[in-house]
C-alpha cells in the first residue's frame, strides 16, 4: 500500500512546488493512470513513491510518503528497489552503462540482488519473452531503436518482480502496435496482483486498462476517481487533458447533461450510440 | 501543383543486397503529408534520402528539378530541413537561443537576421521564456520543440518532421499541429512521419502508407483510412473515429469529431 499525506515538495532550483498538498492512498493491486500536462507533477509523484525524493533529489519536503507502512524518507534506496520498480521516461537513462548485450542489461538488477544463476536465467528469459524482445537479446543496448530501448527498460524493471510498478510514459517512443503490446503486458501484470501507477498521455489506453485515474495540474490533484467520472468531467480540458476521441464523438452527438456517465472506450461508444439511435427512432 | 521534391525509382540498401527501399517513386508538393508505416518500413530512410543524408543506391531524387547529387549539404539545408526523432541527436549548444540560431548562421544568415528568426521560432513554439536556459535542463518534450524551432528558423521550403508528437501533451500536440497548418498556409512542403493516427487524421491532408520499402497507398485521409486492406499491409490501425464510424455502419469515412457528429446526425438521426 502507498500512502501520501499532505505531501509537498519543491526542487531546490525551482520557484514553486512540483507537488502540493498531495493526499493519496493506493491499495495493493490497483492500476492507476496519472494524467496531466507536462510539468503537472506526474514524474515527481513517481520519484516520491520510489524514494528518489528525498534520497537523490535536493529540495524542500513536508508531509510524508509511506510504502507498505514504512516511511520512504527513512528507508534506503536498495531496500526500496525490492518493493518498487520504476520505468523512467527516457529509456536511455535506465541503462546501467556497463553491459554490452540486452540480456546482460536485463540481468543487471538481479545480479545486484544476488539472485541464483538458474533463477536469473529463467527470469531474464521470461522478461525477454513477455516484451517480445527475445530476438534482440544479444544486441548492444546502445544500438537499439527508441522503441526497442523502451522495451528493454521495462524488461529490466519487470525482471525484479516488484510489488509496485511505476511507469513514466512507458510507450512514448512506441508505434501503436508496440504500445498495444506493452499494455497487454500491463494487463497481465494486473492479473498477477501487481500495483501499477502509470503516467501517460494516451487517454484511450488508460481508459481501457485502469481502475482509477488521477489528474494532476500544477502540482495539485484535480480529480481522483473512476475512469468514467474523470474522463467525462466537464473541466477535463482546463486541466490540460483531452477526453478519448470516442468520448468526444459521443458528447458531440448526444450533448449529455452534466453528470451523465459517458462512454470512454470504442466498444462502449458503439453500444451507447446504437441505443441513442434506437431511442431517437422509437 | 509545383512538385518541390521528386523521388524517382529510388532503391536504397544499407548493406549490399538488403534493400530497405525498392524502386520507390513519389513526389511532394506544398501541403501537409503524413508518412505512416510500421517500425522498419523505411520511413526514416526515405526522409534521410530527401534530406541528402543518404544517397540512393539506384534511382534519383530531385529538389526543385535538380538531382540531389549536384547539391552540397549546405545547399540542401536551404531547401529541406529535417527535425530528428530524438532531439538529443540534434541539440548541442548550451543555450536554447544559441541552439536555434546555429542553423541560420550556418546557411549564411547575418547574426541579426538569425537572431530575429530564432526568436520568432521560439515564440511560435511557446519557448520564449526559456531562451537563456540550457536545453538539457528542460524536459524531453521541450527539447523536441527546440528541435522544431531550430529548423523553422532556417526557413526552408520543405520541413520533415520525424515523429514530432512523441512525449507531447495536449497543448504540445495542438501547438505542433498549428505550426504545420501555418507552414502549409505559407506555401511550405511539410512531411511528417507519424505513429499517432489521430494527429495524422486531424492535421494532414495527404496520407502515404509505406511498407516493405514501397508505397502501398497515397491519398486523402478519408480515402486511405477507409481501406482496411491497405492499413493491414502497412501494419497501421485506423484512427478511432474511422473505426467507430465503421462499427456504426456510417457510409462516410470521418476523421474529425465534427465530421463524425455531422455524419451520424445525417445518416442515423434523420426522419425517414
Amino acid at each position: 500500500m502507498i500512502r501520501m499525506q499532505q505531501f509537498t515538495y519543491r526542487y531546490s532550483e525551482m520557484a514553486r512546488p512540483a507537488l502540493e498538498g498531495i493526499n493519496l492512498v493506493i491499495e495493493p493491486g490497483e492500476c492507476i493512470g496519472l494524467l496531466g500536462s507536462n510539468g503537472a507533477g506526474k514524474t515527481t509523484l513517481c520519484y516520491a513513491i520510489m524514494g528518489l525524493i528525498p534520497h537523490f533529489f535536493q529540495g524542500d519536503l513536508t508531509g510524508e510518503v509511506r510504502v507498505n507502512n514504512q516511511p520512504v524518507a527513512k528507508m534506503d534506496l536498495a531496500a526500496m528497489s525490492r518493493q518498487v520498480g520504476m520505468v523512467l521516461q527516457n529509456a536511455a537513462n535506465q541503462l546501467s552503462g556497463t553491459k554490452m548485450t540486452v540480456e546482460e542489461e536485463i540481468a543487471f538488477g538481479l545480479e545486484n540482488f544476488a539472485i541464483a544463476q538458474e533463477e536469473m536465467r529463467e527470469r531474464v528469459d521470461w522478461a525477454l519473452e513477455i516484451l517480445g524482445i527475445a530476438g534482440i537479446r544479444k544486441r548492444n543496448p546502445y544500438q537499439l531503436s527508441g522503441g526497442q530501448l523502451q522495451r528493454v527498460a521495462i524488461a529490466s524493471v519487470l525482471v525484479l518482480k516488484p510489488q509496485i510498478l511505476l511507469l513514466d510514459e512507458p510507450t512514448s517512443q512506441l508505434d501503436p502496435k508496440g504500445t498495444e503490446e506493452v499494455y497487454q503486458v500491463l494487463r497481465q501484470l494486473r492479473k498477477e496482483g501487481i500495483t501499477i501507477l502509470l503516467a501517460e498521455h494516451k487517454v484511450e489506453m488508460l481508459a481501457q486498462c485502469c481502475t482509477r485515474l488521477i489528474v494532476l495540474n500544477e502540482g495539485k490533484i484535480m480529480a481522483d476517481a473512476s475512469p468514467h467520472a474523470v474522463l467525462g468531467h466537464p473541466s477535463l480540458p482546463d486541466w490540460g487533458v483531452e477526453a478519448p476521441v470516442f468520448t468526444q464523438a459521443y458528447q458531440a452527438v448526444v450533448q449529455p447533461h452534466h453528470g451523465e456517465k459517458v462512454p470512454i472506450t470504442l466498444r462502449e461508444t458503439i453500444e451507447r450510440l446504437n441505443q441513442y439511435e434506437q431511442a431517437y427512432r422509437g | 501543383m509545383n512538385k518541390l521534391i521528386e523521388v524517382e525509382q529510388v532503391s536504397f540498401a544499407y548493406e549490399p543486397g538488403m534493400n530497405v527501399l525498392n524502386q520507390l517513386s513519389i513526389a511532394f508538393a506544398p501541403g501537409v503529408t503524413a508518412v505512416l508505416g510500421e517500425n522498419g518500413a523505411g520511413k526514416t530512410t526515405l526522409m534521410k534520402l530527401l534530406k541528402g543524408l543518404l544517397k540512393p543506391t539506384a534511382g534519383r531524387i530531385k529538389i526543385g528539378g535538380r538531382d540531389t547529387r549536384q547539391y552540397s549539404a549546405a545547399e540542401i539545408a536551404r531547401h529541406v530541413g529535417m527535425i530528428f526523432q530524438n532531439p538529443d541527436e540534434q541539440i548541442f549548444k548550451s543555450s536554447v537561443l544559441d541552439e536555434v540560431m546555429f542553423g541560420p548562421l550556418q546557411i549564411g544568415q547575418s547574426p541579426a537576421e538569425a537572431k530575429e528568426r530564432a526568436l520568432a521560432a521560439l515564440a511560435a513554439l511557446d519557448l520564449s521564456d526559456v531562451e537563456k536556459e540550457n536545453p538539457y535542463d528542460l524536459s524531453y518534450a521541450a527539447r523536441k520543440r527546440i528541435g522544431i524551432a531550430s529548423i523553422l528558423a532556417m526557413n526552408p521550403e520543405a520541413i520533415i518532421f520525424d515523429e514530432p508528437t512523441i512525449a507531447q501533451d495536449q497543448q504540445g500536440l495542438r501547438r505542433i499541429g498549428q505550426i504545420m497548418s501555418e507552414l502549409k498556409a505559407e506555401g511550405k512542403t511539410v512531411i511528417a512521419i507519424l505513429h499517432d493516427m489521430e494527429f495524422a487524421a486531424r492535421y494532414c491532408e495527404r496520407i502515404v502508407l509505406l511498407a516493405r520499402g514501397g508505397v502501398i497507398a497515397d491519398g486523402p485521409p478519408a480515402l486511405v483510412f477507409a481501406n482496411d486492406d491497405w492499413l493491414r499491409q502497412a501494419g497501421v490501425k485506423a484512427p478511432g473515429l474511422v473505426r467507430l464510424g465503421q462499427a456504426l455502419q456510417l457510409s462516410q469515412t470521418t476523421v474529425t469529431v465534427e465530421q463524425f457528429s455531422q455524419a451520424f446526425r445525417t445518416e442515423k438521426l434523420r426522419a425517414d
